[in-house]
């Protein structure tokens, strides 16, 4: 593996995938998944920036406890969309959609993925989707939150909840798509040699978060479905007045929207794997231990939806079956933590942008679980529901996770992507900006929620005005932090220097060849001999510990 | 505005203190392996520096240590479990003889009814040291009634009544929160409890009461809208007596049972060919949108009252009897 390919031709000389065509046209119509992913990655910035610029708007008119910048129905509106928005536009096509998209082909030895021209639908149907949630923006908005609670969305909302619901559904179907078209190339297309069990980590992570895609999905779908069914027709499925169940719907959406949560932070936990070993040149302590606890965490996850409704009026018992499953699925997450933290026992440790972004991961997910244990906790749980303990909780896991994971493979793959290096100073500075920032916005969160600050709140009681006024500042500081990578990335795209096949001396087929890829990935099918992270050399014999 | 930084809330009733130990062990828990990843990470991280440690040496794993990892957090999650599930029970449980009050949530405002007839929008009365259970309704969205001094909630749900009970220990006055997003003003929807000294709890009760207790004004809606008619005790009544039916098992024309709760009676009032009771005919009309959520109340609270056969509580009467107080903090 070490006799990586040395290119002396500058990647303006040589062709790859970025010079293989020119034109909107070459880009619009590409069937090549390392462009799709760059179409993916393009879009989901400016949705997530999108729902960022809401999260600001949020956390101006929290700076005073009257409520007094903007009407609460515009209030109900942004932080509508600020979820919506970065829930279903970002958070959960982040890794997969760009970093897995551009990768899977790569790492497993494929020319592309198995289904090339649905990969492509799939991006479409993306954008349609998120058309569709824009239209219902910026034609009078949506207050029902993103989780669209009956009989408030389909009988009392007057906004635009029909076209923000079909944007979902339709994105819904991208994300199924793309699921199946992971599962069917990590199935199909490995090249030979490549066992289960010489997967990257990553590709296991994905392969995982893959499986949910394909099984919950459809159940968003149908329940998108009913609550329009429900609006246009009032057919009585969920509104008590006409007979329905309005809890029926929460079951449902939290069928899908609890495993939603593992497709988001799933591939962000691959991400980790493939940082930690790289700097730390080790095998990730416990490989199989990692690869198991992905299929294992996805299999929990549905099986633990009731947990957001503790306080709902399920029976008690019902209650105490999803509490305890809930616990369940805590363990494989502690098992990852403390695989990763082995891995840098006796490792090499270099302290590299991306290792940099790991280590944040590892202490906001930390962070984020336990306090997880805190929500599974029935007696707890009925106090901290429904406060910013949760909204504190839920950004730790999703937000700092994914973002963490998402910006840490970035910075990684860049140089592959691009075949340009970033600028490491700079880069080393948004990782520690984004990590100080993001706690300074969200830990104070945990505390107003103990207190009882109930979440959605546009105008609350004075003394929670001194915690607000500290998480906006850290909102503050958290978006420069988000911007640095935006300029600086785009700088190295043209002035960045070359980065060569293998900057970090990382093992994986896709360091195998020229940065940025060729069109077709591989001149010839490799063939695999070593499994995924043979950091030592072929002298050293490894050590059962 | 002075420099107010709250960390800790108001702890004011038994169920605060309980819910309080319990996070106090989770939060102990937490930092024990907060303190312990990041200080593992931190020295891994500077013990084996690259510039220090060049050379990685190759471990596999070690399925030993898998194991512990995997069983002692197993352990300690099911501590956790069983604890909070403890509590959990313990909230779910009104005791028996607190004091009845009634809530009706509305986009966007809590009214609450106490069996005097007392009745009360966005702020609540209780005294001190007594159990007092609320039975909540909404008449539109999904509210949800949350005491943060209590560390209760409950969500209040259209057409089905919820409970929420608590043991106030401390006077004074508290937030009362609707948690669960009801749209444009969801966070007007708030109140106060005001916890008061028995004695002048009955001051306020007295000066409070207007139209007579809930039970008087059920029974007279009750005759208002003739259901009198057919719910009488005579054996050649077209609808089943409702003395003593609170409570007690219901068994249906259609087949199954049900114990007559205040969700069934009022399903029976508003749908009354949902669950027909054996050897009646469904010729009962709905009452459906001709009672409000109040009305239904009294109605439900006078059919309760039906059950003992004894003439209502007198308005605020003292606590004759107090219940037993609920099992100490763990």
């Amino acid at each position: 593996m070490s006799t990586a390919v040395t290119t002396a031709e500058s990647i303006h000389r040589r062709r790859h995938y970025l010079n293989a065509d020119y034109g909107i046209r070459s880009w619009l119509l590409t069937t090549d998944h390392k462009r799709i992913a760059l179409l993916y990655l393009f879009s989901i910035t400016f949705f997530f920036a999108l729902g960022g610029l809401f999260a600001v708007l949020i956390r101006l008119e929290l700076l005073t406890p009257a409520g007094d910048m903007m009407t609460s129905d515009t209030y109900n509106k942004v932080f509508t969309m600020h979820g919506i928005m970065m829930v279903f536009f970002f958070l959960i096509p982040s890794v997969p959609a760009t970093l897995g998209n551009f990768l899977i082909p790569m790492m497993i030895g494929a020319r592309d993925l198995a289904f090339p021209k649905l990969n492509l639908a799939s991006w479409y149907l993306f954008m349609v989707g998120g058309m569709f949630a824009m239209y219902s923006v910026v034609t009078g908005g949506i207050d029902t939150g993103w989780t669209f609670y009956t009989p408030f969305s389909t009988t009392y909302s007057n906004t635009k909840v029909i076209p923000a619901a079909l944007g979902i559904l339709i994105a819904g179907f991208s994300s199924i798509f793309t699921g199946l078209n992971f599962i069917v190339t990590v199935h199909r297309m490995r090249a030979p040699g490549l066992t289960w069990f010489r997967l990257p980590l990553f590709v296991w992570a994905n392969y995982a978060a893959s499986l949910i895609m394909v099984l919950g999905t459809p159940v968003l779908a149908i329940t998108i479905v009913l609550v329009f069914l429900e609006r246009a027709f009032h057919i009585g499925i969920f509104d008590p007045r006409l007979g329905g169940d309005p809890i029926l719907f929460q079951h449902l959406f939290w069928f899908y929207s609890h495993p939603a949560v593992y497709i988001m932070i799933l591939p962000s936990m691959g991400v980790m794997s493939e940082l930690i070993s790289a700097f730390s040149r080790k095998r990730i302590f416990g490989y199989t231990f990692v690869a198991f606890s992905s299929v294992a965490i996805a299999v929990f996850g549905f099986l633990v939806w009731g947990h957001h409704m503790f306080v709902s009026g399920q029976s008690v018992y019902a209650a105490m079956v999803f509490s305890i499953l809930s616990y369940l699925v805590a363990i494989p997450s502690a098992v990852k933590v403390f695989n990763w933290t082995a891995t840098l026992y006796k490792g090499s440790v270099s302290y590299q942008t991306p290792m940099l972004y790991a280590f944040g991961f590892l202490g906001l997910f930390t962070i984020g679980g336990l306090t997880g244990l805190f929500l599974a906790a029935l007696g707890v749980d009925v106090h901290v529901t429904d406060t910013y303990f949760v909204v504190a909780h839920f950004h730790y896991i999703m937000v700092g996770g994914v973002i963490m994971g998402y910006l840490g493979g970035l910075h990684f793959w860049w140089p592959k992507i691009t075949g340009r290096l970033y600028p490491e100073g700079w880069a080393k500075l948004s990782a520690l900006v984004i990590f100080l920032g993001f706690n300074l916005t969200f830990f104070p969160q945990f505390v107003l929620g103990y207190l009882g600050m109930p979440r959605r709140y546009h105008a609350y009681p004075e003394e929670f005005q001194v915690l607000n006024v500290m998480s906006s500042a850290g909102a503050s500081i958290l978006a420069v932090g988000y911007l640095l990578p935006l300029f600086y990335l785009l700088w190295s795209m043209r002035y960045g220097p070359e980065a060569g096949p293998n900057p970090f001396d990382a093992r994986g087929l896709e360091w195998q060849m020229a940065s940025p890829p060729p069109t077709h990935n591989f001149e010839q099918v490799p063939i695999v001999s070593e499994e995924a992270y043979a950091y030592h050399t072929a002298q050293e014999v490894p050590v059962a510990g | 505005m002075g420099f107010d930084l709250p960390l800790f809330p108001d702890q004011a009733s038994t169920m605060a203190t309980r819910v309080d130990y319990l996070y106090f062990y989770l939060l102990a828990v937490s930092a024990f392996f907060t303190i312990l990843i990041t200080a593992m990470l931190i020295f891994f991280a500077i013990r084996y520096r690259r510039s220090r440690h060049p050379h990685a040496v190759p471990i596999e794993g070690s399925t030993k240590l898998e194991l512990a990892w995997t069983g002692i957090p197993l352990m300690i999650a099911m501590s956790m479990f069983v604890w909070a599930a403890n509590v959990f029970f313990a909230m779910n449980r009104p005791p028996r003889g607190a004091l009845e009050i009634y809530a009706v949530g509305k986009q966007w405002m809590w009214k609450f009814e106490h069996v005097g007839g007392q009745r009360e929008i966005n702020e609540l009365h209780v005294p001190v040291d007594r159990d007092v259970k609320l039975t909540m309704i909404s008449q539109d969205v999904i509210h949800s009634m949350f005491f943060p001094a209590f560390r209760v909630k409950q969500d209040v749900l259209p057409n089905r009544y919820t409970t929420i009970w608590f043991r106030p220990t401390k006077v004074g006055r508290y937030h009362l929160f609707c948690a669960e997003y009801c749209g444009t003003k969801h966070s007007g929807m708030i109140g106060h409890v005001v916890v008061m000294e028995p004695a002048q709890y009955q001051v306020w009760l007295a000066g409070g009461a207007q139209g007579g207790s809930l039970t008087a004004s059920g029974e007279r809606l009750f005759r208002e809208l003739a259901c009198d008619t057919c719910h009488r005790p005579d054996t050649g009544a077209r609808g089943p007596d409702l003395a003593g039916l609170f409570g007690k098992p219901v068994k249906f024309a259609a087949g199954g049972s049900a114990v007559a709760d205040e969700t069934y009676i009022r399903e029976s009032i508003t749908n009354p060919a949902a669950k027909v009771v054996e050897g009646y005919q469904p010729i009962m009309p709905t009452f459906q949108g001709q009672i409000s959520e109040e009305g239904l109340l009294q109605l439900v609270a006078y059919i309760k009252s039906l059950q003992t056969q004894k003439p209502a509580e007198a308005p605020g009467a003292p606590p004759a009897a107090a219940a037993p107080p609920p099992r100490g903090t763990q």
